[in-house]
């Protein structure tokens, strides 16, 4: 208990930033839910792959922590534009191979989701035998930096120097913080724009409500579905980035644990609320942080899913309300 | 529980309230559904409930079988409040239902469907299972007596190991009645039997719902049919907007001018079903 | 009760529309296939089974319980393991079988998606470990009662809150569950840590007599003296005897799950599988049932999982990643939920193929994620769907020679 009363800011701090991230992974698994009342279980994939994306480009770009500022801020940039381009891609290859046919078909939920169980392997492993892969093309050796120790963290090298900006009390809040917590606000309110604003934003809402009446209306279900996938898609390639920023590295089954805790995120919130994603990251983020500060920082991961249990039995409608369809009984 | 292997229960107490709704009303986020509906069927009646689309009926329907908690308001079965008793307890209470769009388990033999409504009033549970005890195995016999007289009844003992999705349209709708028979009901609801029927059918089925009430049971009925209501019903409740419109023999519904109002609208509104 | 019988024509509303089967027929849901499809009456084969005498089919079943308690002493050229002992490899599959068996229940009757099914596994697998060797000495006969009186209670545990959330978060759910069990193990010295837990008592021995395997020359056996199996010794190089520990476990859970299939329990699964609300409504407690299922489940995978640590001799944390939860559910549904013959099969690919072929391991996961997808866009029953039984077959033949002109009367 002191431990957590004494790193209060800090604990408060760092768990925003890793709420920030949850959050904005959330966004994918709440959009998908909310339109086809699906859990995207490959999501988790969309990021991984995101992130390798953003570390590729750094590796190729080869821009190190002492170039200057604006080298910096121009390859980060770019390997923004990457992790999201790819990270959209993947969600929409995603969308093509695992799921549009038992759309199409309106297939039971159980298969559905056993489809997308399979694709999130299957990616996961592409990503781990990356190696083997390239070993079988005859580019091992080209690919060899991109490629090597499949198995293993790969690390990320922040071309942006970290140093800290102010004071919270006993804490530095860094300028990495503050770029992730900005960024993930930023980004949830223009995603709240274009839900609202844009036609297919309200294309999404109207199909999330009822997609026959939406049908009816000149909605086409299934750009709608693509749009849905690919603006999941490229809010995780942001997070993904982001997550780098903070935490400098990924592997192959990252996504996983990961992807777990977003839905979390996504449940707390409200599944299928937009603005519930970033308060449920948020608070699971915070939650992560005292919890272990309490128990011990070995028990963190237990406390993500225990506190995914316990709203699930108690508020499986979540902090703000399933808002984008309709609740299903 | 009961050893006794029939079917149907003696009509005890002709004419009295099987089952009173009081007031009922129910609320969906802001849609008033129904709206203090209040009426009675009574013991070994055949009841209906009729009015136009979205009027309600299905909804009366699922609050009486326990589907949806009524928002303010009583429904007594046989004397006992329903309560806010889990579906499956209704259904041993004693009401069974059909549905609207037939719900029934499609890889399951016709015979398994209406066991598994047998199974309603049964106990086995795994050590019975197991150990084939004589609990399980006269839970058993008990179970296919019944099973197989229901579908005889309602003719389809040529059909018991057919795989319920490969009967005809008209045999799955007398399967989901046979199935919900055999839960021993005393009120038996259907939800819409006739829908998709032509009137050679639903002649037939007019003469099966007179020979299920002549076994001791109460029929409540859903339907759209007009000359089917009327000419089977002993009495008719009409619903229009969640409210109680009339109440009444078939004939005095027929003439009540506010049914016809609900069901034709008036000069500017577009006709409804007639 | 005395009900005159309706006349034979006037089967009911349906009577008049007796003449085009194909026409009349509403499918309920689909997803017959056609036996035909491949170019070979599929049906035929099975047909041909179920129609032979009692006393035969009796006889043939007895052969074949022989053949599968006799396999490692065969050495049957092609299947046979050449790098590792195939008694081992056998107790693998055996293991994977259990608990596909058991998931089977879960997932294929009760039609739950277990995603943490690894959880009962491990915590039978733990209470043999701790209560035995780590924490405690207790003797091998009592800790596998202890571990699946352990590992069903997590399983009621588990599912007694969770049962009642919406299906597909049941799935996130017991991954979580999964997890927090390995964490937990990982995490708490009490159980090992990381490090794990060494010298898990084995089953008792006796050394009675010694059963020589056979050698292969070409298409000519030997008996080869030299290469036997002490009969009943646990020991560690010859693997066979768990092998048989682990077959009879398999035959004594086929025997009770046809006793529950073929009663209130298994309709009761069935119906809540197809129609959860349209079976609560005919008076089935579909929750109590499902709380049913997951306590069975977690029995098996308690059973598999202490026999197991009892097979390994040590056991840590690595041994119930998540990943194996994910093969269980795989061997399942590529094999055909809820049908017993097609679990088993699910359950041989998905451990035999990999210790066959060790080149194939790296690949196993890809292999099986792409297999997933492929299954279920196109094949969701799996492999060996279930209700093909005598009947169900039958009668879909017969509906299908009608509407063929081909009919078979």
């Amino acid at each position: 208990m002191t431990f957590l009363l004494n790193n209060f800011v800090e604990l408060t701090v760092t768990g925003l930033v890793l709420g920030a991230v949850y959050g904005l992974v959330a966004l994918g698994y709440t959009l998908v839910y909310g339109v086809l009342q699906l859990i995207n279980f490959a999501h988790s994939e969309v990021w991984m792959f995101g992130s390798f994306a953003a570390v590729w480009v750094t590796v190729a770009i080869g821009a190190g922590p002492d170039s200057g500022i604006a080298v910096a801020i121009g390859v980060l940039l770019l390997a923004l534009l990457a992790a999201m381009v790819v990270s959209g891609a993947v969600a929409l290859l995603i969308e093509r191979v695992a799921y549009r046919r038992l759309i199409r078909l309106d297939a039971p939920k159980l298969v559905t989701l056993i489809s997308a169980i399979g694709a999130s392997f299957a990616l996961a492993e592409i990503m781990g035998l990356r190696d083997r892969l390239a070993e079988s093309l005859g580019l091992r050796d080209e690919l060899n930096s991109y490629v090597r120790s499949a198995r293993d963290n790969t690390r990320f090298l922040n071309p942006l120097e970290t140093h800290g900006v102010f004071n919270i009390g006993r804490y530095t809040v860094s300028n990495v913080d503050i770029i992730i917590i900005v960024s993930a606000l930023v980004m949830m309110v223009a995603l709240d724009q274009f839900i609202r604003r844009t036609h297919t934003g309200r294309g999404i809402r109207a199909v999330a409500q009822d997609s026959e009446a939406a049908a009816l209306m000149g909605v086409n279900r299934n750009r709608i579905i693509r749009a849905t996938f690919l603006v999941g898609g490229v809010m995780a390639g942001a997070a993904a980035l982001l997550y780098l920023m903070r935490f400098g590295v990924t592997r192959w089954n990252a996504g996983f644990l990961l992807g777990v805790k977003a839905f979390t995120a996504a449940v707390l919130g409200g599944i299928g609320n937009v603005r519930g994603a970033l308060l449920g990251g948020f608070v699971l983020g915070l939650a992560e942080n005292y919890g272990s500060a309490l128990v011990g920082s070995e028990w963190r991961d237990v406390v993500a899913v225990l506190l995914l249990v316990v709203i699930l039995l108690f508020r499986p409608s979540g902090l703000l309300g399933e808002s984008l369809g309709r609740a299903r009984a | 529980m009961s050893d006794a292997p029939v079917v149907e229960r003696p009509a005890a107490h002709e004419g009295s309230a099987l089952l009173s709704l009081d007031d009922v009303s129910i609320r969906f986020g802001g849609l008033l559904a129904l709206d203090g509906v209040s009426f009675d069927v009574r013991q070994g009646e055949i009841f209906s409930l009729i009015g136009p689309n979205g009027a309600g009926k299905t909804t009366c329907f699922n609050v009486m079988t326990g589907v949806y908690q009524p928002t303010s308001g009583h429904i007594r079965f046989d004397g006992q409040p329903l309560g806010d008793r889990k579906r499956f307890a209704i259904t041993r209470l004693g009401i069974a239902r059909t549905f609207q769009n037939i719900r029934l388990f499609g890889n399951m033999t016709a015979l398994e469907n209406v066991l598994v409504g047998a199974d309603a009033h049964h106990r086995t549970g795994i050590a019975d299972a197991l150990f084939r005890t004589p609990r399980h195995r006269r839970e058993e016999r008990e179970g296919e007596e019944t099973a197989r007289e229901v579908m005889r009844f309602l003719g389809l003992e040529r059909r018991v190991n057919e795989l319920a999705r490969n009967l005809s349209y008209g045999e799955q709708r007398r399967l989901e009645i046979a199935r919900a028979m055999a839960t021993r009901p005393r009120l038996l609801c259907l939800d819409e039997p006739a829908a998709g029927f032509n009137p050679a059918e639903k002649a037939q089925l007019m003469d099966l719902i007179r020979r299920i009430r002549d076994r001791g049971l109460t029929v409540l009925l859903i339907e759209h049919d007009m000359s089917l209501v009327m000419g089977v019903s002993d009495r008719v409740t009409v619903l229009e907007f969640g409210r109680k419109i009339a109440e009444g023999t078939p004939t005095e519904v027929r003439n009540d001018p506010a049914v016809i109002a609900a069901y034709l609208g008036t000069e500017t509104t577009e006709e409804g079903e007639s | 009760m005395t009900e005159p019988k309706p006349p034979a024509n006037a089967a009911g509303p349906a009577g008049a529309t007796k003449a085009s089967p194909s026409a009349a027929t509403k499918p309920v849901a689909s997803g017959g296939t056609s036996s035909r499809r491949f170019g070979w009456d599929r049906g035929a084969l099975a047909r041909r089974v179920t129609a032979l005498p009692t006393p035969v089919k009796w006889l043939l079943i007895a052969l074949f319980v022989v053949f599968l308690y006799a396999l490692p002493l065969l050495e049957i050229p092609i299947i046979s393991t050449p790098d590792t002992d195939f008694g081992a490899v056998l107790f693998t599959v055996a293991s994977y079988v259990l608990v596909a068996l058991g998931l089977n229940i879960v997932l294929g009757y009760a039609g739950l998606l277990d995603l943490g099914y690894v959880g009962f596994y491990a915590v039978g697998a733990y209470t043999v470990a701790v209560l035995g060797s780590f924490q405690a000495h207790l003797s091998w006969w009592m800790l596998i009662p202890l571990a699946v009186i352990f590992s069903t209670i997590s399983g009621l545990l588990l599912g007694a809150p969770t049962l009642r959330v919406r299906g597909d978060y049941l799935a996130i759910v017991t991954l979580g569950f999964g997890e927090i069990i390995r964490l937990t193990a990982l995490n708490t010295e009490w159980l090992g840590a990381a490090k794990g837990i060494t010298q898990v008592p084995r089953p008792p021995s006796v050394e009675w007599f010694e059963i020589p395997h056979l050698q292969w020359d070409g298409f000519t056996a030997f008996i080869d003296l030299g290469d036997t199996t002490k009969f009943l010794f646990f020991g560690v190089a010859d693997q066979a005897p768990y092998y048989w520990l682990a077959l009879t476990v398999i035959f004594l859970v086929l025997g009770a799950d046809r006793m529950l299939r073929r009663s209130r329990v298994g309709r009761a699964w069935e119906a809540t599988r197809e129609d959860e609300d349209a079976a609560e409504l005919m008076g089935v407690p579909t929750f109590r049932f499902k709380l049913l299922a997951f306590a069975c489940g977690a029995f098996i995978g308690g059973l598999s999982g202490a026999l197991f640590a009892s097979r390994q001799g040590f056991i840590n944390p690595e041994s119930f990643q998540l990943i194996l939860s994910i093969l269980f559910v795989a061997a399942v549904v590529v094999g055909g939920a809820g049908n017993i013959y097609g679990v088993t099969l699910g359950a041989i690919v998905v451990g035999y193929l990999p210790e066959r072929f060790r080149g194939f391991e790296e690949w196993r996961l890809l292999v099986f994620g792409v297999a997933l997808i492929l299954l279920a866009n196109f094949r969701p029953q799996g492999l060996l769907p279930p209700r093909r039984a005598k009947r169900a077959i039958a009668a879909d033949e017969q509906l299908e020679a009608l509407e063929e002109g081909t009919a078979r009367v």
